[in-house]
């Protein structure tokens, strides 16, 4: 169903898809925008663990939420610190947004999350398939491997390309209401984050733990 | 007096019964240390498995330590309180995200390192790796303690998890084969 929706998207929304890559024929879209999206629909203080560079700009410019954590260092934890998060308080939704070049650093984490099968976990992959931040170089997987068919194999079976906008904000209702870890990949063009966070580590994790309720 | 020395008799001689792995065990659960993550050694065989025996423990292997450090970290900012046990070589994995997170942010990891490579090492590169732990943990200034004699494993363990969680500091707790026996060659 899903895949002829996909298909169906194709020549309409999604001109600038190239046919044949692993993701097929997602639409390209915008991280902030698909950000800002995503934090809209967070009404329940959903935590949001926002992965190294770009992706946790773009988190802090969507608006500062006291549950937001923005990981300035450590490329590829987003991942397993949301884990970390959703273990400790398993009543609250948690979200790791990351990269594709971060999730390409620790692929293993996918594992360890379908494992421990937290109800409360979701993964958001932004992939434009380049180092953003150190100069768009292109990642070894880009165009050859699938971000979704890695997350699938490695036992998160609620894993999938969203087609487009849309698609993504039924991707995240159904992520948020899903009993088990589930991972949203989305397209995205190379476009700058629209904000930078501020560097500081430990003010970063007070507001977070305050924001969570531990402080 | 007769009553106090009798206590004190059976406690002297339950402490002598405790191995290592138990006294970590008891100064996990004194210090509310729940989420216990690991990427195994041999040495840690015993320790792992009545953590798993025990319910009072989440415990679960990770595929790297950098990994648990993140999952670590992320309990702790939720908190729960959280522990990692390796051995030298996953430790040798970790100076980027101890000097780019844990450091930083103040979080007080506890780390548990089997210390393979020294005193009756047969594989040459743990051997090497192991050269590396120490400089690596002083050139970030972080607390380390070295566990070779049973009599003290529960004064330092104890205490050190509790200065790292007041201090919001990590600390990684070294056991060596003084303590533990260690892994020896078998061919």
């Amino acid at each position: 169903m899903r895949a002829a929706l996909m298909n169906k998207k194709i020549s309409t929304t999604s001109p600038t898809a190239k046919p044949g890559t692993p993701s097929g024929n997602a639409k390209i879209m915008n991280r902030y925008d698909l950000t800002c999206r995503l934090t809209a629909r967070l009404t329940k203080g959903e935590a949001v663990i926002g992965g190294i560079g770009n992706t946790n700009f773009d988190l802090w410019a969507s608006g500062q939420r006291p549950e937001n954590y923005y990981m300035l260092g450590s490329m590829g934890l987003a991942c397993p610190i949301a884990l970390g998060v959703a273990i400790a308080q398993p009543q609250r939704h948690v979200f790791a947004l990351e990269g594709d070049g971060s999730l390409l650093m620790q692929l293993g984490c996918l594992a360890t999350i379908a494992a421990r099968a937290p109800k409360n976990l979701s993964i958001v992959v932004f992939d434009n398939g380049v180092y953003q931040i150190t100069g768009a170089q292109p990642t070894p997987a880009a165009g050859v491997a699938d971000i979704v068919a890695i997350a699938r194999a490695s036992g998160i079976a609620a894993s999938a390309w969203a087609a487009d906008d849309d698609d993504f904000e039924r991707l995240v209702d159904s992520a948020l209401a899903h009993a088990a870890p589930s991972l949203i990949a989305v397209r995205i063009d190379t476009t700058a984050a629209v904000g930078a966070t501020d560097r500081d580590p430990v003010q970063i994790r007070e507001r977070f733990m305050r924001g969570v309720g531990v402080r | 007096m007769v009553a106090v020395a009798h206590a004190h008799s059976d406690s002297s001689q339950q402490a002598a019964e405790q191995g290592w792995d138990d006294i970590v065990v008891a100064c996990l659960k004194r210090n509310d240390i729940k989420l216990v993550t690991y990427v195994p050694d041999r040495v840690l065989t015993p320790l792992i498995a009545k953590i798993h025996a025990d319910p009072f423990f989440t415990a679960f292997a990770t595929t790297r330590e950098e990994e648990a450090i993140g999952i670590v970290t992320g309990a702790w900012m939720a908190g729960m309180r959280g522990t990692l046990l390796m051995q030298t070589s996953g430790f040798a994995t970790l100076a980027n995200v101890l000097a780019s997170l844990v450091v930083p942010s103040q979080i007080p990891a506890i780390m548990f390192v089997s210390e393979r490579g020294t005193l009756g090492e047969f594989n040459l590169g743990q051997a090497l790796v192991c050269r590396t732990m120490r400089p690596v943990l002083d050139s970030l200034a972080m607390e380390h303690r070295t566990l070779t004699r049973l009599d003290e494993a529960e004064f330092v363990v104890d205490r050190s998890i509790k200065q790292a969680i007041a201090t919001q500091a990590p600390v990684a707790l070294i056991l060596s084969p003084l303590l533990t026996g260690g892994k020896v060659f078998k061919g």
